[in-house]
Protein backbone atom coordinates (compact mmCIF):
# COMPACT_ATOMS: atom_id res chain seq x y z
CA UNK A 1 0.00 0.00 0.00
CA UNK A 2 1.34 3.35 -0.99
CA UNK A 3 -0.43 6.36 0.38
CA UNK A 4 -0.23 9.51 -1.62
CA UNK A 5 -0.72 13.12 -0.89
CA UNK A 6 -1.60 15.21 -3.89
CA UNK A 7 -2.92 18.60 -4.83
CA UNK A 8 -1.01 21.79 -4.58
CA UNK A 9 -1.84 25.42 -4.11
CA UNK A 10 -2.72 27.04 -7.40
CA UNK A 11 -2.50 30.75 -7.90
CA UNK A 12 -5.63 32.02 -9.62
CA UNK A 13 -7.06 35.45 -10.20
CA UNK A 14 -10.87 35.83 -9.85
CA UNK A 15 -12.60 33.92 -7.01
CA UNK A 16 -13.60 30.47 -8.18
CA UNK A 17 -17.21 30.77 -7.03
CA UNK A 18 -17.67 33.92 -9.09
CA UNK A 19 -16.25 32.34 -12.25
CA UNK A 20 -18.39 29.22 -11.85
CA UNK A 21 -21.54 31.25 -11.04
CA UNK A 22 -21.16 33.63 -13.96
CA UNK A 23 -20.41 30.79 -16.40
CA UNK A 24 -23.43 28.78 -15.24
CA UNK A 25 -25.66 31.86 -15.58
CA UNK A 26 -24.37 32.65 -19.04
CA UNK A 27 -24.95 29.02 -20.06
CA UNK A 28 -28.58 29.08 -18.90
CA UNK A 29 -29.30 32.36 -20.70
CA UNK A 30 -27.76 31.01 -23.89
CA UNK A 31 -29.73 27.74 -23.56
CA UNK A 32 -33.10 29.47 -23.39
CA UNK A 33 -32.32 32.24 -25.86
CA UNK A 34 -30.89 29.87 -28.45
CA UNK A 35 -34.04 28.60 -30.24
CA UNK A 36 -35.83 31.97 -30.64
CA UNK A 37 -32.56 33.61 -31.61
CA UNK A 38 -31.76 31.11 -34.37
CA UNK A 39 -35.33 31.33 -35.66
CA UNK A 40 -35.15 35.12 -35.76
CA UNK A 41 -31.75 34.98 -37.45
CA UNK A 42 -32.93 32.59 -40.16
CA UNK A 43 -36.27 34.05 -41.06
CA UNK A 44 -36.00 37.75 -40.14
CA UNK A 45 -32.35 38.72 -40.50
CA UNK A 46 -31.52 36.43 -43.42
CA UNK A 47 -35.09 36.80 -44.69
CA UNK A 48 -35.40 33.15 -45.76
CA UNK A 49 -38.80 31.77 -46.54
CA UNK A 50 -40.41 29.44 -44.00
CA UNK A 51 -41.06 26.01 -45.53
CA UNK A 52 -38.64 26.52 -48.40
CA UNK A 53 -35.96 23.82 -48.79
CA UNK A 54 -33.07 26.24 -48.31
CA UNK A 55 -34.73 28.07 -45.44
CA UNK A 56 -35.41 24.84 -43.55
CA UNK A 57 -31.85 23.61 -44.09
CA UNK A 58 -30.39 26.86 -42.73
CA UNK A 59 -32.81 26.90 -39.79
CA UNK A 60 -31.84 23.31 -38.93
CA UNK A 61 -28.15 24.21 -38.98
CA UNK A 62 -28.48 27.41 -36.92
CA UNK A 63 -30.67 25.68 -34.36
CA UNK A 64 -28.64 22.52 -33.90
CA UNK A 65 -25.06 23.80 -33.90
CA UNK A 66 -25.38 26.11 -30.86
CA UNK A 67 -27.71 23.67 -29.09
CA UNK A 68 -25.33 20.71 -29.33
CA UNK A 69 -22.28 22.85 -28.54
CA UNK A 70 -23.97 24.25 -25.43
CA UNK A 71 -24.98 20.77 -24.30
CA UNK A 72 -21.47 19.45 -24.92
CA UNK A 73 -19.80 22.21 -22.94
CA UNK A 74 -22.30 22.10 -20.07
CA UNK A 75 -22.80 18.37 -19.68
CA UNK A 76 -19.21 17.34 -20.27
CA UNK A 77 -17.89 19.78 -17.70
CA UNK A 78 -20.32 18.45 -15.11
CA UNK A 79 -19.80 14.78 -16.04
CA UNK A 80 -16.02 15.16 -16.00
CA UNK A 81 -16.22 16.78 -12.59
CA UNK A 82 -18.36 13.92 -11.23
CA UNK A 83 -16.30 11.14 -12.68
CA UNK A 84 -13.15 12.63 -11.19
CA UNK A 85 -14.44 10.85 -8.07
CA UNK A 86 -14.54 7.45 -9.82
CA UNK A 87 -11.08 6.79 -11.23
CA UNK A 88 -10.55 3.24 -12.56
CA UNK A 89 -8.19 2.59 -9.65
CA UNK A 90 -11.10 3.10 -7.27
CA UNK A 91 -13.52 1.10 -9.44
CA UNK A 92 -11.09 -1.78 -9.39
CA UNK A 93 -10.94 -1.71 -5.61
CA UNK A 94 -14.75 -1.73 -5.48
CA UNK A 95 -15.05 -4.66 -7.92
CA UNK A 96 -12.32 -6.91 -6.57
CA UNK A 97 -13.68 -9.96 -4.80
CA UNK A 98 -17.33 -9.53 -5.85
CA UNK A 99 -19.45 -12.38 -7.16
CA UNK A 100 -19.94 -12.90 -10.87
CA UNK A 101 -23.34 -11.21 -11.11
CA UNK A 102 -22.69 -8.29 -8.75
CA UNK A 103 -19.30 -7.76 -10.33
CA UNK A 104 -20.65 -7.74 -13.88
CA UNK A 105 -23.53 -5.38 -13.13
CA UNK A 106 -21.23 -3.16 -11.08
CA UNK A 107 -18.57 -3.07 -13.81
CA UNK A 108 -21.13 -2.16 -16.47
CA UNK A 109 -22.57 0.60 -14.27
CA UNK A 110 -19.18 2.02 -13.39
CA UNK A 111 -18.49 2.08 -17.13
CA UNK A 112 -21.01 4.92 -17.44
CA UNK A 113 -19.08 7.27 -15.21
CA UNK A 114 -15.48 6.29 -15.74
CA UNK A 115 -13.44 7.94 -18.45
CA UNK A 116 -12.21 5.75 -21.24
CA UNK A 117 -10.01 6.06 -24.26
CA UNK A 118 -8.48 3.37 -26.47
CA UNK A 119 -5.04 4.28 -25.18
CA UNK A 120 -5.97 3.36 -21.62
CA UNK A 121 -7.70 0.06 -22.50
CA UNK A 122 -4.53 -1.96 -21.96
CA UNK A 123 -3.41 -0.57 -18.57
CA UNK A 124 -7.02 -0.89 -17.50
CA UNK A 125 -7.23 -4.52 -18.56
CA UNK A 126 -3.96 -5.38 -16.84
CA UNK A 127 -5.05 -3.55 -13.70
CA UNK A 128 -8.31 -5.50 -13.51
CA UNK A 129 -6.72 -8.90 -14.12
CA UNK A 130 -3.98 -8.08 -11.64
CA UNK A 131 -6.57 -7.47 -8.93
CA UNK A 132 -8.09 -10.90 -9.62
CA UNK A 133 -11.25 -9.52 -11.26
CA UNK A 134 -12.80 -12.21 -13.52
CA UNK A 135 -12.49 -11.85 -17.28
CA UNK A 136 -16.26 -11.47 -17.83
CA UNK A 137 -16.47 -8.61 -15.34
CA UNK A 138 -13.51 -6.89 -17.00
CA UNK A 139 -15.17 -7.16 -20.39
CA UNK A 140 -18.49 -5.83 -19.07
CA UNK A 141 -16.52 -2.72 -18.17
CA UNK A 142 -14.65 -2.65 -21.49
CA UNK A 143 -17.97 -2.77 -23.37
CA UNK A 144 -19.90 -0.27 -21.29
CA UNK A 145 -17.17 2.32 -20.78
CA UNK A 146 -16.78 3.43 -24.41
CA UNK A 147 -20.37 2.68 -25.43
CA UNK A 148 -22.20 4.60 -22.72
CA UNK A 149 -20.14 7.75 -22.91
CA UNK A 150 -21.15 11.32 -22.30
CA UNK A 151 -20.56 12.53 -25.86
CA UNK A 152 -22.95 9.91 -27.24
CA UNK A 153 -25.52 10.73 -24.57
CA UNK A 154 -25.25 14.48 -25.16
CA UNK A 155 -25.64 14.06 -28.91
CA UNK A 156 -28.66 11.79 -28.51
CA UNK A 157 -30.20 14.15 -26.00
CA UNK A 158 -29.52 17.27 -28.05
CA UNK A 159 -30.67 15.85 -31.37
CA UNK A 160 -33.35 13.32 -30.40
CA UNK A 161 -34.45 14.32 -26.90
CA UNK A 162 -33.72 13.04 -23.38
CA UNK A 163 -35.94 9.93 -23.75
CA UNK A 164 -33.81 8.38 -26.47
CA UNK A 165 -30.63 9.18 -24.54
CA UNK A 166 -32.01 7.22 -21.57
CA UNK A 167 -33.13 4.31 -23.77
CA UNK A 168 -29.63 4.25 -25.24
CA UNK A 169 -28.08 4.15 -21.79
CA UNK A 170 -30.31 1.26 -20.69
CA UNK A 171 -29.65 -0.66 -23.92
CA UNK A 172 -25.89 -0.07 -23.61
CA UNK A 173 -25.89 -1.35 -20.04
CA UNK A 174 -27.83 -4.43 -21.11
CA UNK A 175 -25.37 -5.25 -23.89
CA UNK A 176 -22.47 -4.78 -21.47
CA UNK A 177 -23.96 -6.97 -18.73
CA UNK A 178 -25.09 -9.77 -21.05
CA UNK A 179 -21.83 -9.53 -23.03
CA UNK A 180 -19.79 -9.72 -19.83
CA UNK A 181 -21.73 -12.76 -18.59
CA UNK A 182 -21.36 -14.51 -21.95
CA UNK A 183 -17.61 -13.87 -22.18
CA UNK A 184 -17.25 -14.99 -18.57
CA UNK A 185 -18.93 -18.32 -19.46
CA UNK A 186 -16.70 -18.96 -22.46
CA UNK A 187 -13.74 -19.79 -20.22
CA UNK A 188 -11.16 -18.10 -22.42
CA UNK A 189 -8.64 -17.27 -19.68
CA UNK A 190 -5.93 -19.15 -21.57
CA UNK A 191 -6.00 -16.49 -24.29
CA UNK A 192 -4.77 -13.81 -21.90
CA UNK A 193 -1.04 -13.24 -22.37
CA UNK A 194 1.11 -14.98 -19.76
CA UNK A 195 2.90 -11.85 -18.61
CA UNK A 196 -0.45 -10.38 -17.55
CA UNK A 197 -1.13 -13.35 -15.26
CA UNK A 198 2.39 -13.07 -13.92
CA UNK A 199 1.58 -9.58 -12.68
CA UNK A 200 -1.41 -10.82 -10.68
CA UNK A 201 -1.28 -9.76 -7.05
CA UNK A 202 1.91 -7.79 -7.59
CA UNK A 203 0.31 -4.41 -8.17
CA UNK A 204 0.31 -1.49 -5.81
CA UNK A 205 -3.00 -0.10 -4.64
CA UNK A 206 -2.95 3.63 -5.08
CA UNK A 207 -5.01 5.62 -2.65
CA UNK A 208 -7.14 8.21 -4.42
CA UNK A 209 -5.51 11.55 -4.19
CA UNK A 210 -7.32 14.26 -2.24
CA UNK A 211 -7.63 16.87 -4.96
CA UNK A 212 -9.02 20.30 -4.14
CA UNK A 213 -12.15 21.63 -5.83
CA UNK A 214 -9.96 24.10 -7.67
CA UNK A 215 -7.93 21.20 -9.06
CA UNK A 216 -11.06 19.32 -10.05
CA UNK A 217 -12.82 22.25 -11.71
CA UNK A 218 -9.63 23.22 -13.47
CA UNK A 219 -9.14 19.65 -14.76
CA UNK A 220 -12.77 19.32 -15.86
CA UNK A 221 -12.70 22.60 -17.75
CA UNK A 222 -9.35 21.83 -19.41
CA UNK A 223 -10.69 18.43 -20.51
CA UNK A 224 -13.94 19.89 -21.84
CA UNK A 225 -12.17 22.63 -23.78
CA UNK A 226 -9.83 20.11 -25.36
CA UNK A 227 -12.62 17.67 -26.23
CA UNK A 228 -15.01 20.25 -27.69
CA UNK A 229 -12.20 21.78 -29.72
CA UNK A 230 -11.39 18.34 -31.12
CA UNK A 231 -14.92 17.33 -32.07
CA UNK A 232 -16.37 20.71 -33.07
CA UNK A 233 -15.14 20.58 -36.71
CA UNK A 234 -16.76 17.15 -37.20
CA UNK A 235 -19.89 18.36 -35.53
CA UNK A 236 -20.14 21.35 -37.88
CA UNK A 237 -19.65 19.17 -40.94
CA UNK A 238 -22.08 16.56 -39.61
CA UNK A 239 -24.79 19.07 -38.85
CA UNK A 240 -24.12 20.74 -42.21
CA UNK A 241 -24.72 17.49 -44.08
CA UNK A 242 -27.67 16.79 -41.79
CA UNK A 243 -29.11 20.18 -42.73
CA UNK A 244 -28.81 19.38 -46.44
CA UNK A 245 -30.54 16.04 -45.94
CA UNK A 246 -33.16 17.76 -43.85
CA UNK A 247 -33.84 20.30 -46.56
CA UNK A 248 -33.32 18.30 -49.72
CA UNK A 249 -33.06 14.51 -49.48
CA UNK A 250 -36.14 12.69 -50.70
CA UNK A 251 -37.77 10.69 -47.92
CA UNK A 252 -38.34 7.66 -50.14
CA UNK A 253 -34.66 7.20 -50.85
CA UNK A 254 -33.58 7.11 -47.20
CA UNK A 255 -36.51 4.97 -46.21
CA UNK A 256 -35.56 2.45 -48.89
CA UNK A 257 -32.05 2.01 -47.44
CA UNK A 258 -32.49 2.45 -43.72
CA UNK A 259 -36.20 2.17 -43.31
CA UNK A 260 -38.49 -0.41 -41.85
CA UNK A 261 -39.09 -2.11 -45.17
CA UNK A 262 -35.44 -3.13 -45.43
CA UNK A 263 -34.87 -6.12 -43.10
CA UNK A 264 -31.09 -5.77 -43.46
CA UNK A 265 -31.06 -2.12 -42.35
CA UNK A 266 -29.62 -2.91 -38.90
CA UNK A 267 -26.58 -4.93 -40.10
CA UNK A 268 -26.02 -2.40 -42.90
CA UNK A 269 -25.79 0.57 -40.53
CA UNK A 270 -23.55 -1.43 -38.17
CA UNK A 271 -21.18 -2.14 -41.08
CA UNK A 272 -21.22 1.54 -42.08
CA UNK A 273 -20.48 2.52 -38.49
CA UNK A 274 -17.33 0.43 -38.05
CA UNK A 275 -14.89 2.72 -39.92
CA UNK A 276 -16.58 5.77 -38.36
CA UNK A 277 -15.25 4.78 -34.94
CA UNK A 278 -15.35 7.49 -32.30
CA UNK A 279 -16.77 9.99 -34.70
CA UNK A 280 -20.20 10.19 -33.20
CA UNK A 281 -20.08 13.99 -33.41
CA UNK A 282 -19.83 13.95 -37.18
CA UNK A 283 -22.24 11.12 -37.87
CA UNK A 284 -25.10 11.43 -35.40
CA UNK A 285 -26.44 14.72 -36.83
CA UNK A 286 -26.59 12.97 -40.20
CA UNK A 287 -28.44 10.05 -38.64
CA UNK A 288 -30.84 12.44 -36.97
CA UNK A 289 -31.67 14.00 -40.30
CA UNK A 290 -32.11 10.50 -41.75
CA UNK A 291 -34.34 9.48 -38.87
CA UNK A 292 -36.47 12.51 -39.62
CA UNK A 293 -36.79 10.98 -43.07
CA UNK A 294 -37.95 7.63 -41.75
CA UNK A 295 -35.09 5.68 -40.14
CA UNK A 296 -36.55 3.71 -37.20
CA UNK A 297 -35.33 3.90 -33.60
CA UNK A 298 -33.74 0.44 -33.34
CA UNK A 299 -31.64 1.09 -36.44
CA UNK A 300 -30.55 4.43 -35.00
CA UNK A 301 -29.58 2.93 -31.63
CA UNK A 302 -27.63 0.15 -33.35
CA UNK A 303 -25.78 2.71 -35.45
CA UNK A 304 -24.79 4.80 -32.43
CA UNK A 305 -23.68 1.74 -30.47
CA UNK A 306 -21.61 0.42 -33.34
CA UNK A 307 -19.87 3.78 -33.69
CA UNK A 308 -18.90 3.95 -30.03
CA UNK A 309 -18.29 0.30 -29.18
CA UNK A 310 -16.90 -1.42 -32.28
CA UNK A 311 -13.42 0.01 -32.51
CA UNK A 312 -10.82 -1.66 -34.70
CA UNK A 313 -7.95 0.36 -33.14
CA UNK A 314 -9.05 -0.81 -29.70
CA UNK A 315 -9.20 -4.46 -30.81
CA UNK A 316 -5.70 -4.16 -32.23
CA UNK A 317 -4.38 -2.47 -29.10
CA UNK A 318 -5.90 -5.22 -26.92
CA UNK A 319 -3.69 -7.72 -28.76
CA UNK A 320 -0.95 -6.56 -26.37
CA UNK A 321 -2.74 -8.37 -23.55
CA UNK A 322 -5.04 -10.97 -25.13
CA UNK A 323 -4.80 -13.27 -28.14
CA UNK A 324 -6.98 -13.19 -31.24
CA UNK A 325 -9.58 -15.84 -30.26
CA UNK A 326 -10.57 -13.76 -27.24
CA UNK A 327 -10.54 -10.52 -29.23
CA UNK A 328 -12.79 -12.22 -31.79
CA UNK A 329 -15.13 -13.46 -29.05
CA UNK A 330 -15.27 -9.92 -27.63
CA UNK A 331 -15.98 -8.35 -31.03
CA UNK A 332 -18.60 -10.98 -31.88
CA UNK A 333 -20.40 -10.63 -28.56
CA UNK A 334 -20.60 -6.85 -28.87
CA UNK A 335 -21.75 -7.02 -32.50
CA UNK A 336 -24.45 -9.61 -31.81
CA UNK A 337 -25.64 -7.57 -28.82
CA UNK A 338 -25.92 -4.44 -30.97
CA UNK A 339 -27.77 -6.26 -33.76
CA UNK A 340 -30.16 -7.71 -31.18
CA UNK A 341 -30.90 -4.27 -29.69
CA UNK A 342 -31.47 -2.87 -33.18
CA UNK A 343 -33.97 -5.55 -34.20
CA UNK A 344 -35.65 -5.55 -30.79
CA UNK A 345 -36.43 -1.83 -30.84
CA UNK A 346 -37.52 -1.92 -34.46
CA UNK A 347 -39.88 -4.74 -33.51
CA UNK A 348 -41.17 -3.11 -30.32
CA UNK A 349 -41.69 0.42 -31.55
CA UNK A 350 -43.81 0.72 -34.63
CA UNK B 1 19.35 14.39 -9.29
CA UNK B 2 15.68 13.57 -9.40
CA UNK B 3 14.15 11.11 -11.78
CA UNK B 4 10.76 11.88 -13.33
CA UNK B 5 8.89 9.14 -15.15
CA UNK B 6 5.96 9.84 -17.44
CA UNK B 7 3.77 6.71 -17.65
CA UNK B 8 1.72 6.25 -20.80
CA UNK B 9 1.68 4.55 -24.19
CA UNK B 10 2.31 7.82 -26.02
CA UNK B 11 -1.09 9.40 -26.57
CA UNK B 12 -1.64 13.15 -26.77
CA UNK B 13 -2.17 13.49 -23.01
CA UNK B 14 1.09 11.71 -22.24
CA UNK B 15 2.98 14.11 -24.50
CA UNK B 16 1.35 17.09 -22.82
CA UNK B 17 2.31 15.75 -19.39
CA UNK B 18 5.86 15.20 -20.55
CA UNK B 19 6.03 18.82 -21.76
CA UNK B 20 4.67 20.06 -18.42
CA UNK B 21 7.21 17.94 -16.55
CA UNK B 22 10.09 19.38 -18.57
CA UNK B 23 8.79 22.89 -17.97
CA UNK B 24 8.49 22.12 -14.25
CA UNK B 25 12.14 21.07 -14.09
CA UNK B 26 13.13 24.48 -15.46
CA UNK B 27 10.72 26.26 -13.09
CA UNK B 28 11.99 24.41 -10.03
CA UNK B 29 15.56 25.08 -11.14
CA UNK B 30 16.75 21.62 -10.19
CA UNK B 31 18.61 18.79 -11.85
CA UNK B 32 16.18 16.17 -13.07
CA UNK B 33 15.90 13.60 -15.78
CA UNK B 34 12.57 13.06 -17.57
CA UNK B 35 11.96 9.52 -18.86
CA UNK B 36 8.99 8.13 -20.74
CA UNK B 37 7.68 4.74 -19.66
CA UNK B 38 5.64 3.11 -22.41
CA UNK B 39 5.90 -0.53 -21.34
CA UNK B 40 2.48 -1.67 -20.10
CA UNK B 41 3.92 -4.13 -17.60
CA UNK B 42 5.99 -1.41 -15.97
CA UNK B 43 3.06 1.02 -15.94
CA UNK B 44 0.89 -1.63 -14.28
CA UNK B 45 3.61 -2.36 -11.74
CA UNK B 46 3.15 1.19 -10.45
CA UNK B 47 -0.57 0.46 -9.95
CA UNK B 48 -1.55 3.06 -12.54
CA UNK B 49 -4.57 2.16 -14.69
CA UNK B 50 -5.49 5.57 -16.00
CA UNK B 51 -2.76 7.16 -18.03
CA UNK B 52 -0.93 9.47 -18.04
CA UNK B 53 0.78 8.83 -14.74
CA UNK B 54 3.61 10.79 -13.18
CA UNK B 55 6.30 9.26 -11.00
CA UNK B 56 8.93 11.24 -9.13
CA UNK B 57 11.81 9.23 -7.68
CA UNK B 58 9.82 6.01 -7.80
CA UNK B 59 6.69 7.47 -6.16
CA UNK B 60 3.42 7.92 -8.09
CA UNK B 61 2.36 11.54 -7.61
CA UNK B 62 -0.49 11.74 -10.09
CA UNK B 63 -2.46 9.58 -12.51
CA UNK B 64 -5.35 10.00 -14.92
CA UNK B 65 -4.87 13.75 -15.11
CA UNK B 66 -2.42 16.31 -16.40
CA UNK B 67 -1.07 18.39 -13.54
CA UNK B 68 0.19 21.83 -14.46
CA UNK B 69 3.90 22.61 -14.68
CA UNK B 70 3.48 24.74 -11.54
CA UNK B 71 2.10 21.81 -9.53
CA UNK B 72 4.83 19.48 -10.72
CA UNK B 73 7.48 22.07 -9.86
CA UNK B 74 6.03 22.23 -6.35
CA UNK B 75 6.25 18.45 -5.95
CA UNK B 76 9.79 18.51 -7.28
CA UNK B 77 10.93 21.03 -4.71
CA UNK B 78 9.31 19.13 -1.82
Amino acid sequence: MTTLRLGAARRFQPPLRLTVGVSAGAWLVAWFAEAPLSDWLTFSVLGLERGSQFGEAVAFFLLDVPKVLLLLVGIITVVTLIRGFFPPERVRAALAGRGRMTGTVGAASFGIVTPFCSCSAVPLFIGFVEAGIPLGVTFAFLISSPMVNEVALVLLWGLFGPGIALVYMAAGLTVAIVGGLVIGRLGMERYVEDYVWALQGKGVTLVAAPLTWEDRIHDAWAYTKDLVRRIAPYLLIGIGIGALIHGYAPTDLVAAIGGRSNPLAVPIVVLIAIPLYSNAAGTIPIVQALLGKGMPLGTTLAFMMAITAISLPEFIILRRVIRWPLIAAFAATVTIGILFIGYLFNFLIV
Amino acid sequence: MKKIEVLGPGCANCKRLEANAREAVVMAGIEAEVVKVTDYGRIAAYGVMSTPGLVIDGKVVSYGRIPSAGDIALWLSE
